[in-house]
């Protein structure tokens, strides 16, 4: 045995994982790195001077001189939860109508999973067109039932729900297969011991199937609301943040300070905030998860 | 055992060369083949031209072949929306990036960033050529490429607001286009039928793109964005303006009109959907044209209304072409630049309906012979009367875009428009600050 190979043998633990650790210094660790550093500074490509260090004022500027920050705040989890919430309870209602086995299920579930594998930017324009307020699909299906016609994206109270209703109707989808998946594994035992007694379809669902999919349906909730925070591509290619601002999300807000005014350092500030609350979030979303695991 | 883990071994040396060689993928080009020819340097150039999805690229695309041929440049032409093209030359300018050589540039959007950047040649010393001719351009149009006697570009198409209005419609209710504002806002509201899904009325409504063509309401009414170096979108003179733009289009404008830029508003006029409409004079062939409109012969043209403070569209020169700055081929880039800006060039793209800059086109009647007789007379009279910018003289024009666009979106939401103005002079004032 040669010397090298004595040498690799030693070290296999590291060698093994040294490409996973290099991908993660590189893609992740680098990138929110260098973001924390140029959050400290005033950099803007729209002028000829370097980086200026300003500390924490772009921090200051963010949380009591932004107008447009808090309210970019407020709609992203307006969204997340409008969006989230909806998909969630539809998603696994659909779940548990797919996994009776009626006749051509088979092909409904095909069906139904098309919208996850279409571009959101390719839906994006095709919904643009459906609400468009005059000559649209969407205010000729309320004619039929003689709704008055509605603005949709073209106004600055419904814009963000109708774009929820869009990315609800492209992500119901993963939540029903996650839900799917959970519930081929159930055990049959407790449906079993629960027909012996006597429950009903009720307490059934409410005491075995749900307490039981519970994990799967978090961990579907979870993937979502990661996905919904930071949601870009179907807002911009509807409003681009508008009417107004009334679409702008903390991503879209952020998309804007960076290529359209090219002020970086604030830019790499918002994002830092940004990260803080998803990192927040996730502590938050897994200690909870840790409560209700011991409950159940 | 020993057997897989030498196999093993081999697996990660072979993850490890593979990570290389993609790390170092800018290994040495083939070598271009030098040109012997002393007659001719730029033979076997090839520029990378970076330009904008518009009807100038659209008209002088089927011309390039013959440029080609007659110089012996190869051209490259590469077409990007105009809000990425913007986001394409800084990215790639700020890298440092020499692979571009001529370049599309809107003056008053990007015109100063760049030039303050760096990113644009220096062409003065290539404008002499008496063939050519620098001096036929009007000189408003030549201007918005300068910096003191510094020409970073040169001008190709200049635009001017107008009134688009119905004259099928005007005819029916025997009224004649407004003159003033007032009688605009008039009309409009007589000719509004939402019930029948027309409107009297269309123009931008979306935060940003709005800024432009409100710009010469703003004038109207005597206001300017800045006045004597301080932002001034919340004087008496601005406020009504914000809320003149915004009653005409909430009392007479379509549902949506918040979400319309250009392509939204002009399509909804082509559609025969709204009486009239305020834009840009290059925009007509969207809406002439059989296969985009059901308007066609029915279009008809006016100066923009006059405003209680006098009437002042904006006369701007909306695209320019420029040469990086890093260019290796510079001579070859001009060489393109002349060409495209020469005398017969402008003239064939006037012919497809392109507004060029040079004096001589608009005068001789091969430049005017595509545009309609009452497009001309409204184009030489707007000339006159114009105004050479239609958004503040800023470097970080996108920003105050927004700003002001959010005091029209109010106006159109028929909010608090005084209180969205002095907000949004105070954030412009900031900017401006920043900025000195």
């Amino acid at each position: 045995m040669n010397i090298i190979q004595l040498w690799i043998e030693k070290h296999l633990k590291y060698i093994f994982t040294l490409p996973s650790v290099l991908f993660v210094l590189i893609m992740i660790v680098f990138p929110v790195g260098y973001t924390a550093y140029l959050s400290f500074f005033d950099w803007s490509m729209s002028s000829v001077s370097p980086p200026k260090w300003v500390f924490l004022d772009n921090f200051k500027k963010i949380f009591f001189d932004d107008p447009r920050f808090w309210p970019a705040f407020f709609r992203t989890f307006y969204f997340t939860i409008l969006a989230v919430v909806t998909q969630t309870v539809l998603g696994v209602a659909i779940a548990l109508l797919f996994f009776r086995n009626f006749k051509g299920s088979n092909l409904v579930k095909t069906l139904f999973l098309l919208p996850m594998v279409s571009t959101p930017v390719a839906i994006g324009l095709v919904w643009l067109l459906i609400f468009e307020p005059s000559i649209g699909f969407a205010n000729q299906f309320l004619g039929y039932f003689g709704i008055d016609p509605q603005l949709w994206i073209a106004s600055p109270k419904q814009a963000l729900p109708a774009i929820a209703m869009v990315d609800t109707w492209q992500w119901t989808p993963m939540i029903t297969l996650i839900t799917l998946a959970g519930l081929s594994q159930l055990p049959n035992e407790n449906y079993e011991a629960a027909a012996v007694d006597g429950a009903n379809a009720w307490q059934i669902f409410w005491k075995i199937t749900l307490p039981l999919m519970a994990p799967t349906i978090f961990a579907a909730v979870l993937l979502r609301s990661i996905d919904a925070v930071k949601h870009f591509d179907l807002i911009y290619a509807m409003t681009q943040g508008g009417p107004g601002y009334a679409t702008e999300t903390l991503n879209i807000y952020g998309f804007a300070n960076g290529f359209q005014y090219f002020k970086l350092g604030y830019t790499s500030a918002i994002l830092m905030v940004f990260f803080m609350i998803v990192l927040i979030m996730s502590c938050l979303i897994l200690i909870f998860r840790k409560k209700t695991e011991v409950t159940l | 055992m020993r057997k897989i883990r030498g196999l093993s071994f081999l697996l990660v040396l072979g993850l490890f060369i593979g990570l290389l060689a993609a790390c170092s993928s800018n290994a040495p080009a083939s070598e271009e083949p030098s040109s012997d020819s002393n007659d001719n340097k730029n033979k076997n150039v090839e520029l990378r031209i970076i330009a904008a999805n518009h009807p100038w690229t659209e008209a002088i695309e089927p011309l390039i072949p013959q440029f080609e041929q007659e110089s012996g440049i190869k051209v490259k032409l590469e077409k990007y929306f105009e809000d990425q093209l913007t986001q394409k030359l800084t990215t790639e300018f700020t890298a440092g990036s020499d692979s571009i050589d001529v370049f599309m540039i809107r003056p008053l959007q990007e015109g100063k960033l760049f030039n303050l950047n760096g990113w644009v040649a220096d062409l003065t010393s290539y404008t002499g050529d008496s063939d050519w001719n620098l001096s036929d351009f009007t000189e408003s149009s030549v201007n918005s490429l300068k910096d003191g006697e510094k020409i970073f570009g040169i001008p190709t198409v200049t635009e001017r607001e107008i009134l688009y209005y119905r004259k099928d419609i005007f005819e029916e209710n025997n009224i004649e286009p407004p003159k003033t504002l007032d009688e605009l806002y008039e009309i409009a509201k007589q000719l509004n039928d939402p019930s029948n899904d027309f409107y009297g009325m269309v123009s931008r409504g979306q935060r940003a793109a709005a800024v432009t063509q409100f710009s010469s309401y703003l004038y109207g009414f005597g206001g300017d964005f800045i006045v004597d170096g301080k932002a001034a979108i919340d004087t008496p003179e601005a406020i009504k303006a914000f809320e003149f733009y915004g009653n005409l289009l909430k009392d007479a404008g379509p549902p949506g009109v918040l979400n319309m830029s250009w392509p939204q508003a002009a399509g909804l006029f082509a559609q025969g959907k709204a009486a009239m409409y305020t834009d840009a004079d290059s925009i007509y062939p969207n809406l002439l044209d059989p296969e985009k409109s059901v308007v066609g012969e029915k279009v008809g043209f006016a100066v923009f209304p006059q405003g209680p403070e006098g009437q002042t569209p904006y006369n701007v020169t909306s695209w320019g072409v420029a040469m990086n700055a890093k260019s290796e081929n510079k001579d070859a880039g001009w060489e393109f630049i002349k060409w495209a800006t020469s005398k017969e060039i402008v003239a064939e793209l006037q012919k497809k309906s392109v507004p060029g800059p040079r004096q001589s086109v608009w005068d001789s009647p091969e430049g005017t012979e595509a545009f309609p007789e009452e497009l001309v007379q409204v184009i030489s009279e707007s000339n006159k009367i114009g105004k050479e910018y239609d958004r503040p003289l800023v470097i970080k024009v996108n920003e105050a875009r927004d700003m002001i666009g959010t005091a029209i979106v109010t106006g159109i939401e028929g909010g608090d428009v005084e209180a969205a103005a002095k907000e949004a002079n105070k954030q412009f004032q900031q900017l401006l600050d920043d900025e000195n």
